[in-house]
C-alpha cells in the first residue's frame, strides 16, 4: 500500500477529485494548509503599515490506496492540478506500512 | 453656529426666589418658549443615532481592527466606558457643563456650578433654548442627546490604548478624563458662558470638543502607556476588516443624528448639516484611495474606511458652518493630511496609536476646525454674514484648538497617572500574548 500526499492549488481541488473519482479512488482527506516554495507570497498594506505574507494557502490532499493504483492516482493529480505555473505543488508517496478500517476491524487492501 | 443652552425653567427659579404666586405666573408666561413636537422628535431620533455610533458602529469598527484575541476586550472597553459615561453625566456631568454659572468671570469660562447634579431641577417641564429665540426642546432630551457625545467621546479615545490596557484601569482613566477635560471643554465650547462660546468659534458639533479632544488624549494616553510588544515588528494586520467595514456604515448613519442633530431644530440648518455630512464624506473616501494609489498602493477597502472617517471628523465642526462644496474641499484635504499622519507621520514618530485616533480625530479634527473659518465665508459658498473676516476667524478657531491640545493633554497625563497608582495600568505581558479577550474578560470571540 501507498500513502499519496499531493499539494495542490485550492482552486484545483474539485477538478482533482473528480478526476481521482472517476479512477476509482473511494476517499481522501483534504485540509487547507499554508506553505512557502519557489513562489513568493504578497504584501498587505494596512493603513501604510506593510506585512510581507511569505506564506501561501495551498490544499493538502491525503489517500491510501493500493500499489497497483498509486500509480496512476500521482499522474491523474499531475496531470490535472497543472497549470505550468510555480506554485502548483507537490506530490509525495510514501510506503503504508498497515491501515484498518475503524467500523469492521478489517485491514490492509480491503480496508482502503 | 454655536450651540447654546439656557435654563429656561423660569417656574423653577420663580418658586424658590419669590413668594409671590402671582409673580412666578408671569414669570413663566413671559418667558415660556414653545415646545415643536417635530423638533422634539429629531431630536430623540438623532440622539439614539448617536448611540448607534457608540453600539455597535464604533464597537465593530474599532474591533474588526485589532487581532481576533482582543476583539472582545475592544468591544466590552467601548460599551462599558459608554455606559459609565451616560451615569456620570446625569450624576455630575451635566452640571458641570451645561448647569448654572458660578458668579466668578473667570471660573465661569471653564465650567458651571453643581446645582444640577443628580439632574437637580430638570424634569418633564423644563426646557433647554435651541438658537430660534422662543422655540425650546426637552431638557430631558437635551440632557440625553449631549449625553451622548460624552459617551461616544470617551469611547474615541480608548482607540490608541487597545490591546494592552487593563479593563480596570480603562474605567479608571474613563471617569477621571470625563470629569476633569470633557465636561469642561463641552462647556467651553456649547455653554453661553464659555470661554470658546464667548470667543466666537465656530464649532458647528464637537470637532473640539469630541474630535481634536480625543485625538490628542488618545496620543498622549499611547504614549504614556506605552507601545503594544512586538510593534511594529510583528504581524498586527486588522482581524475582519468585514466588521470595520459594517461599523464605518453605522458611523456615517449615526452621524447624520451628531451633525443634523447640532442643529437641536429640525429645520433648514439641520439640512445644511444634512447634506454636508453626505458628500464632505463621500469626497474623504474617495480621496484617501487615491492618495494610495498616487503613492504606488492600491486603493484599499481600510483606506476607504478610513477616508469616510476622516471626512465625517473634518465636517463636524463645518456641518451647519459650509456650503456643500466648501465641504466636499474640507473632507478631500482632511483625508489626505490624515493619509500621510496614519502612513507616514506615525511610523516616522514611533508611537503606537493602535487604531489611529489621533491621526484621524485628532488631525481631521485640526484641519476641520480650522477649515471651517474659511468655508463659513460667504465668498466660497459658506452661510457667515461676512462680518467676521477669515483672517479674524481663523485666528479664533486656532486659539480654540490650542486650549483644547493643551487642556486634553494635560488632563490625560494626570488621568493616566491616577489610573496607573490605582490598577497598574498595563496587563501582564503573559495576557498581553495571550489576548485581553481570556486574560481580562474570560472568553473568546470566536470559538470554532
Amino acid at each position: 500500500m501507498k500513502f499519496i500526499i499531493a499539494i495542490i492549488k485550492p482552486f484545483k481541488l474539485d477538478e482533482v477529485r473528480e478526476a481521482l473519482g472517476a479512477l476509482g479512488v473511494a476517499g481522501m482527506t483534504v485540509s487547507e494548509v499554508k506553505g512557502f516554495g519557489r513562489q513568493k507570497g504578497q504584501t498587505e498594506i494596512y493603513r501604510g503599515a506593510e506585512y510581507s505574507t511569505n506564506m501561501l494557502p495551498k490544499v493538502k490532499l491525503e489517500i491510501a490506496a493500493s500499489d497497483s493504483l498509486a500509480p496512476q492516482i500521482v499522474e491523474t493529480i499531475q496531470q490535472t492540478a497543472s497549470t505550468e505555473a510555480i506554485g502548483d505543488g507537490k506530490i509525495f508517496v510514501l510506503d503504508l506500512a498497515s491501515a484498518t478500517r475503524i467500523r469492521t476491524g478489517e485491514t490492509g487492501d480491503t480496508a482502503l | 453656529m454655536i450651540r447654546k443652552i439656557l435654563c429656561g425653567s423660569a417656574a423653577l427659579g420663580a418658586s424658590l426666589f419669590t413668594a409671590s404666586a402671582a409673580f412666578a405666573l408671569e414669570a413663566a408666561a413671559a418667558a415660556a418658549p414653545t415646545v415643536d413636537k417635530g423638533d422634539t422628535a429629531w431630536m430623540m431620533t438623532s440622539t439614539i443615532l448617536v448611540l448607534a455610533m457608540i453600539l455597535p458602529g464604533l464597537a465593530l469598527f474599532y474591533g474588526g481592527l485589532v487581532r481576533s484575541k482582543n476583539m472582545l476586550s475592544v468591544m466590552t472597553q467601548v460599551g462599558a466606558v459608554a455606559a459609565l459615561a451616560m451615569l456620570v453625566w446625569v450624576t455630575w456631568g451635566y452640571s458641570m457643563a451645561f448647569g448654572n454659572d458660578y458668579s466668578g468671570a473667570f471660573i465661569q469660562q471653564f465650567v458651571s456650578n453643581f446645582d444640577k447634579v443628580f439632574l437637580h431641577g430638570v424634569s418633564a417641564a423644563t426646557t433647554a433654548a435651541t438658537f430660534t429665540k422662543g422655540v425650546a426642546i426637552p431638557e430631558y432630551v437635551f440632557v440625553c442627546f449631549q449625553m451622548t457625545f460624552a459617551a461616544i467621546t470617551i469611547a474615541l479615545v480608548l482607540g490608541s490604548v487597545v490591546e494592552r490596557m487593563k479593563f480596570s484601569a480603562v474605567m479608571v482613566f474613563a471617569l477621571v478624563w470625563l470629569t476633569i477635560v470633557y465636561f469642561p471643554i463641552a462647556h467651553m465650547v456649547w455653554a453661553s458662558s464659555g470661554k470658546f462660546f464667548k470667543m466666537g468659534a465656530l464649532d458647528f458639533a464637537g470637532g473640539t470638543v469630541v474630535h481634536i479632544n480625543s485625538g490628542v488624549s488618545a496620543l498622549v494616553a499611547c504614549i504614556m502607556l506605552g507601545k503594544r510588544i512586538g510593534y511594529p515588528k510583528e504581524i498586527m494586520a486588522p482581524h475582519s476588516l468585514t466588521m470595520t467595514g459594517i461599523g464605518t456604515g453605522l458611523l456615517w448613519v449615526g452621524w447624520f443624528g451628531f451633525n443634523a442633530g447640532s442643529a437641536l431644530e429640525a429645520n433648514g440648518s439641520a439640512s445644511l448639516a444634512m447634506i454636508n455630512t453626505f458628500v464632505a464624506t463621500a469626497s474623504a473616501g474617495l480621496v484617501w484611495m487615491l492618495a494610495e494609489r498616487l503613492i504606488g498602493h492600491k486603493g484599499s477597502a481600510l483606506g476607504f474606511c478610513s477616508g469616510i472617517i476622516a471626512g465625517l471628523v473634518a465636517v463636524t465642526p463645518a456641518a451647519g458652518n459650509s456650503g456643500p462644496f466648501g465641504a466636499i474641499v474640507l473632507g478631500a484635504v482632511a483625508s489626505i493630511i490624515c493619509f500621510f499622519a496614519v502612513s507616514k507621520l506615525k511610523p516616522m514618530l514611533g508611537y503606537d496609536d493602535a487604531l489611529d485616533t489621533f491621526g484621524i480625530h485628532g488631525v481631521g479634527g485640526m484641519i476641520g476646525a480650522i477649515g471651517t473659518a474659511i468655508v463659513y465665508a460667504p465668498v466660497f459658498g459658506g452661510p457667515g454674514d461676512g462680518s467676521v473676516g477669515i483672517g479674524a476667524q481663523l485666528g479664533v478657531q486656532i486659539a480654540a484648538v490650542a486650549t483644547t491640545i493643551v487642556w486634553a493633554a494635560v488632563g490625560t497625563a494626570i488621568a493616566i497617572f491616577l489610573a496607573k497608582a490605582l490598577t497598574g495600568l498595563r496587563v501582564s505581558e503573559e495576557v498581553e500574548r495571550e489576548g485581553l479577550d481570556l486574560g481580562e474578560h474570560g472568553e473568546r470571540a470566536y470559538n470554532y
